[in-house]
Formats: C-alpha cells, sequence, structure tokens
C-alpha cells in the first residue's frame, strides 16, 4: 500500500483516509456507521465505494467533508494537499469544501433550491469560489451548462428546478459543483434515482468531464454494474469496513473476498437462466451489534474459527489489490 | 416451456388514462382536460406456468398495467380474460374466484402489511376470507406457509416492524400463497431489497413456481432480474408494447432500436466491455403528451418520415417475436396486404 507518498514509487495520492471512525450516540448506544477505515483516492481515478444499504459508503463520503451533523462523532484523518480535513478549523474548511471538493447528491430535487433559478444557483458558487466579476460569471454559467450536456443552455439557465426533468437536474447540480473547478467530486448514488438510460447519459457524462477536468471521483454506489462500466478501482464496503479494494477487472475477474463473491454472485450475469443465484443467506448485522471478529463471518460460507476470533487485516493480496479475508486463496479458486 | 401451452390470462387493448384536474382558468375557457395516457392498447397472452417479464422504464405503464388485471384499477377500454371469462365482465362468486386465483405481491412490503396485525393474523385473515380451509386447519395451514418461504414459525406472533425487508417480501409471498392462486403478478417485487436478499427471494420464487406450477407476470425495470426468470419478456414504452419476445432471443437480437438501447444502457458486469458513448439520447417524454406517430422517434438513431406520422403496430418478426417498428416491416408492405 501506498500510503508513505513517495514522489517516484506509486500513483499520485489525492485524498487519503487514515483509521476514519464515524459514531453516532443512538438510545441502543454509541453505534459505529465506519468502523476505521483507510482509503486513498488517487488523482484523476474514479473510485468505486460499493456496499448495501448502511454498509456505511455515505458516511464515509459525508465524513471526509464533516458534513456529519452532531452528536454524530468523526475520527481519524483525511489528509488533502497536506492538510488534515478533520482536524483544520471550519474557516479553512470552507476553502476546500464546494471549492476543491465538490459534492453532488442522489435526489437532486431536495440539493437544489426550488425557489432560486438555475442561474441564481451557479452564480451563487462562482461568486464565493472564484474572482470572476459579473460579466465574466454569466457567460461561465452559459459554458458549464454546455460543458453538462444542457441545450439551449442560455435559455434555460432562468429555469427553476421544478422544470426539469429527473435527469436535467442531475446534470444542473454537476453544473453547479463544476462552477468552483474542483479536482475532487464526491458523488453519493448519482443516478440511484434515474432511469437505465437516464443513469447511462449521466455515467458517461461524468467520465468525459474528469478527462476534460482531470479530477478525481470517490462514487458511492449500491450497483456493482455502475461500478464495471464506470471506475478505476473499487472499494467494497461491510458492516462500516472495508473488505476489499483493487482495480475494477481484477476484483470482478477475481474476488479475494467472500462478502464480493457473494455479492457479485447475487446478481443474475445472463448464465444460467432460471437457476438458483448464488445468494448471501441472512441479513447483514446491525451495527450496534457487531460481531467480534470478520463482520461477515455469520453469513459466510468458507468461515472457520479463525475468523470469529478476530477482525483480518486489509493486506495485499495481490498487485494493488487488498483484502480482509482470511481465505482469500479459497474465494478466488471459488470464483474461477 | 412448451409452445403448446394455452393462454391462461389474455389482454386484448387495454387502455387507462388518468385525467388531471383542471385549474380553474382553463375550465373557464373550456380549454380541453388534459390526461396522463398510462396505458395505450396493450395487448399480450401469458401461457399457463409461464414467466411473462415486463420491463420499462419509469412512466411507461406497467405498474397500472398490473393493477389493472387485479382490477385495483378499472381500465378504460379493451378485455381481460382469464381462464375462459371475461374478468371485467365478472360480479359476486366469479370475481371473488378470481381475486383468489390471481395474486398481486407489491414492490414496497412497509406499506402493503397491516402494521397493526401479527403475521399469523394477516395469513389467517386471508384464509378466512376465501374460506379455504375449516377453522381448524387454519393454524396448520399456517404453518406451511411459514415453511413454504422458509420463515421461522415463532415469527407468527410478531408486526411487520420486526422484520427485515427480505423476512417482510417473504410475508408479502406467504400472504399471496395463502389463498392458493394460480397465477402471481409481482410488481417490483424486489426492486427495494439490498442485491444479496433480492437473490434470496429470486431463488424462492423460483422454487415455488416449480413446485407450484404458478404462472408469473414479474414486472420490473431491473433487466438482468426479469432475463433470468422470465420465458418471454414484453418491453414496455409510453404506455405501449413495443417488443415481445422469448427471454434469449430478445436479449441476445432485440429488434426494437427502444429494446435495443434498454440494453445498452443498462451497465454490464463485465469491466472489460465498456463504452464510452450514451446509449441514446434525449430524455422520456412527458405521458400527457406523446409524440405522434411512433413514440420512441424523437430518441431514435434510425427514425425515418413514416416514424413521425404513422404509429407501427406490433408486426410478427420472422422467428415468433413481436416488434412495432417500421423498420421491422415497412409499412407500405403492411398497409398494402
Amino acid at each position: 500500500m501506498s500510503r508513505a507518498s513517495a514522489p517516484d514509487s506509486g500513483p499520485c495520492i489525492a485524498l487519503a483516509i487514515q483509521g476514519l471512525a464515524t459514531t453516532f450516540a443512538t438510545s441502543a448506544g454509541p453505534v459505529r456507521a465506519v468502523d476505521g477505515i483507510d482509503l486513498e483516492v488517487r488523482a484523476g481515478e474514479v473510485l468505486g465505494l460499493v456496499g448495501e444499504s448502511g454498509s456505511g459508503k455515505s458516511v464515509t463520503l459525508r465524513s471526509v467533508v464533516r458534513l456529519v451533523r452532531p452528536p454524530g462523532r468523526i475520527e481519524g484523518r483525511a489528509i488533502w494537499q497536506g492538510k488534515d480535513l478533520l482536524a483544520i478549523p471550519e474557516r479553512e474548511l470552507l476553502d476546500v469544501r464546494g471549492k476543491e471538493i465538490a459534492m453532488i447528491f442522489q435526489e437532486p430535487m431536495t440539493a437544489l433550491n426550488p425557489v432560486l433559478t438555475i442561474r441564481q444557483q451557479i452564480d451563487e458558487n462562482l461568486k464565493a469560489h472564484t474572482g470572476l466579476g459579473r460579466g465574466e460569471r454569466a457567460r461561465r454559467a452559459i459554458e458549464l451548462l454546455d460543458l453538462v450536456g444542457i441545450a439551449s443552455a442560455a435559455e434555460r439557465l432562468d429555469a427553476y428546478p421544478h422544470q426539469f426533468s429527473g435527469g436535467m437536474r442531475q446534470r444542473v447540480m454537476i453544473a453547479i459543483a463544476l462552477a468552483s473547478q474542483p479536482r475532487l467530486l464526491l458523488a453519493d448514488e448519482p443516478t440511484t434515482a434515474l432511469d437505465v438510460t437516464i443513469q447511462d447519459q449521466i455515467l458517461k457524462l461524468l467520465l468525459d468531464l474528469r478527462d476534460r477536468l482531470g479530477m478525481s471521483v470517490l462514487l458511492v454506489t449500491h450497483d456493482l454494474g455502475v461500478v464495471a462500466q464506470t471506475c478505476d478501482r473499487v472499494a467494497v464496503m461491510y458492516a462500516g469496513q472495508i473488505m476489499e479494494v483493487g482495480p475494477v477487472v481484477d476484483v470482478f475477474r477475481g474476488p479475494r473476498h467472500a462478502y464480493t463473491l457473494g455479492l457479485l454472485g447475487s446478481i443474475p450475469s445472463g448464465g444460467a437462466v432460471r437457476q438458483p443465484l448464488r445468494s448471501i443467506e441472512g441479513t447483514p448485522p446491525s451495527p450496534s451489534d457487531l460481531p467480534p471478529g470478520c463482520a461477515f463471518a455469520p453469513r459466510c460460507a468458507f468461515v472457520t474459527d479463525a475468523c470469529r476470533r478476530r477482525r483480518p487485516d486489509l493486506v495485499p493480496v495481490g498487485p494493488d489489490h487488498l483484502s480482509a479475508c482470511l481465505h482469500h486463496d479459497q474465494v478466488v479458486r471459488a470464483a474461477s | 416451456m412448451k409452445a403448446a401451452a394455452p393462454a391462461l390470462l389474455e389482454v386484448q387493448d387495454l387502455a387507462k388514462a388518468f385525467p388531471l384536474p383542471r385549474p380553474m382558468l382553463q375550465a373557464m375557457l373550456r380549454a380541453p382536460r388534459r390526461s396522463v395516457q398510462a396505458l395505450n392498447g396493450v395487448s399480450f397472452a401469458v401461457r399457463r406456468g409461464e414467466t411473462l417479464g415486463i420491463v420499462g422504464e419509469s412512466g411507461c405503464g406497467k405498474s397500472t398495467l398490473a393493477r389493472c388485471l387485479v382490477r385495483l384499477i378499472e381500465p378504460d377500454a379493451g378485455t381481460i380474460v382469464y381462464d375462459g371469462a371475461d374478468v371485467r365482465a365478472l360480479v359476486g362468486a366469479g370475481r371473488r374466484a378470481f381475486n383468489r386465483r390471481v395474486q398481486l405481491i407489491f414492490q414496497d412490503p412497509y406499506s402493503s402489511l397491516n402494521p397493526r396485525m401479527t403475521v399469523r393474523e394477516t395469513l389467517a385473515e386471508a384464509l378466512h376470507v376465501h374460506r379455504l380451509r375449516p377453522p381448524a386447519a387454519i393454524p396448520d395451514r399456517i404453518a406451511e406457509l411459514m415453511d413454504l418461504v422458509r420463515l421461522p414459525r415463532d415469527a407468527l406472533d410478531r408486526y411487520p416492524h420486526e422484520f427485515s425487508g427480505g423476512q417482510r417480501q417473504r410475508i408479502g409471498i406467504a400472504r399471496a400463497l395463502s389463498v392458493e392462486p394460480t397465477c402471481l403478478i409481482a410488481d417490483e417485487l424486489v426492486s427495494a431489497l439490498d442485491v444479496s436478499v433480492q437473490a434470496q427471494v429470486i431463488n424462492l420464487l423460483l422454487e415455488l413456481q416449480e413446485r407450484l406450477g404458478l404462472t408469473v407476470l414479474f414486472v420490473a425495470h431491473d433487466l438482468r432480474l426479469v432475463r433470468h426468470i422470465s420465458h418471454r419478456v414484453a418491453v414496455m414504452y409510453l404506455g405501449r408494447i413495443v417488443e415481445l419476445d422469448r427471454t434469449e432471443r430478445l436479449f441476445s437480437t432485440p429488434s426494437h432500436p427502444y429494446t435495443r438501447a434498454l440494453l445498452a444502457a443498462a451497465p454490464e458486469l463485465d469491466p472489460t466491455r465498456r463504452s464510452r458513448t450514451a446509449a441514446v439520447r434525449g430524455e422520456l417524454p412527458s405521458p400527457l403528451a406523446i409524440p405522434p406517430g411512433c413514440p420512441f422517434h424523437p430518441r431514435c438513431p434510425y427514425a425515418f418520415d413514416a416514424c413521425r406520422s404513422d404509429r407501427p403496430e406490433l408486426y410478427s418478426l420472422p422467428g415468433g417475436g413481436l416488434a412495432a417498428c417500421h423498420l421491422v416491416t415497412p409499412p407500405t408492405l403492411e398497409r398494402a396486404s
């Protein structure tokens, strides 16, 4: 793992998440939604963070830019350009959040302001994060709508969010996020609410923008198909922990964690029609009541006593490929 | 699936529009009342023991269709024939028998189960209403149903909120099966569930279908799931079926440009097979203003003049499927015949 960012070895790291843990106080006691994860986002890559509901993927994304409301508590470090985003004062954070690091959400209708025109909302971001004058801002707003593929941009600028369809709203939200020319885009299930043909358009747009603007993207999704088609690397989350991380092709071809294998087997891939799917028995554990060893042990087909005793570390299992599974050799054999 | 199996459920030209409320000014101006055209003449047949998948994006009318079939929504026009009887004309005992034999399972088990009834009460109610068992035999039947959907029997005295999403969907299936239906209509059965739990419910559905000889109408937007469990698939777009064919042929050689676009847009699980161009341009038109001619023509890369003026009917394909596209059968030929 190239945590020590030696300039000549390994890829350039944009964001390094170290020992991130996010805890919420509930009536049933503290719940660790994110349970101590290490993850790096490299310059120019699309990193997928995939998991089922409650796995902590969205909380991870929000924790990085401190969008977790008290009594939620964030521990660990998120190193961005030499600064720890989790430790710097709120004022300094404002120079990063929304500017160098922008975010888009699942439901654009709730993230956009319904009573402001698109022009006002883009202008707001341009005013806050760039030094452009009024005329330049107006020109830039049109450029941005063009960039995200909204036809007749100049006329659409004075429309309100409700006048756009779901896919167009997501494009508008991306335009607003891009106004500050971010180096990293945090995307939280950006296409989950969209129809499949519109999802396809938005994902292709994100890839184009990544290439043209050279930014990194951290894409949270529950859809392994989206990961396969969009991401360079993928991190698989379960019960607030990272189970496996590696290049998308390697993880899909040769999964090295029993959970990843189960997840891939749960999705029909067009092969054995009407045959039973390789499902995972049981349900994810409650985050307030995690088993002592590997969180996946109670549902795992490869489980042994060693798995139940101690939580396995995330260790290298191949080139650029890490897994927190004691039986990763057996898993990869079962996959092929 | 034997091709000779007779049709259990036959639908002809089903149509349903939902009128919109008319603002007062427009009423005073006597402007025509606008309506959402949810179904615009849908015809198909489901054979006994078959699974017919119905796919489409939001607003294509697939859920309206499911609800029309069980008469939760009264269609405006068209016929539904179930086992030889005209469903829309059924009254009294005939209607009750139909209600029992065709069961709808909803997407959201959270809202389709009564939160104040235990699982036992929910299942017992269905059995009482249809008088399928003498009261003394009901407890045994309930236990049997729990085994059938693989829920522990001690779950019987718990309330819906005490279960996970997947378990709740199993309760929904048990409730539907309690009245011994011949046909299940599953409307987005597993869309609300996580993938690992989805697979459990799909496996259960496949197993139950084989064991009980059920006919299934599987309405969903997830192409991978529909492909996995359906014998035949109908693709809907803006209230019409645009293509209907055997599953393997529809997925390997789709005929309608919309089917092709839909298949290309669905993200494939193989990361080595990527495309960087979007499968289809444009947005879904509003069902308030369905384009004239072929409803897909504004987004279709192959559209020509006839597509903008004449709406293509469902033509028979050489292999036995149906597709509503002028490119499949040129309109001039069709008019001449």
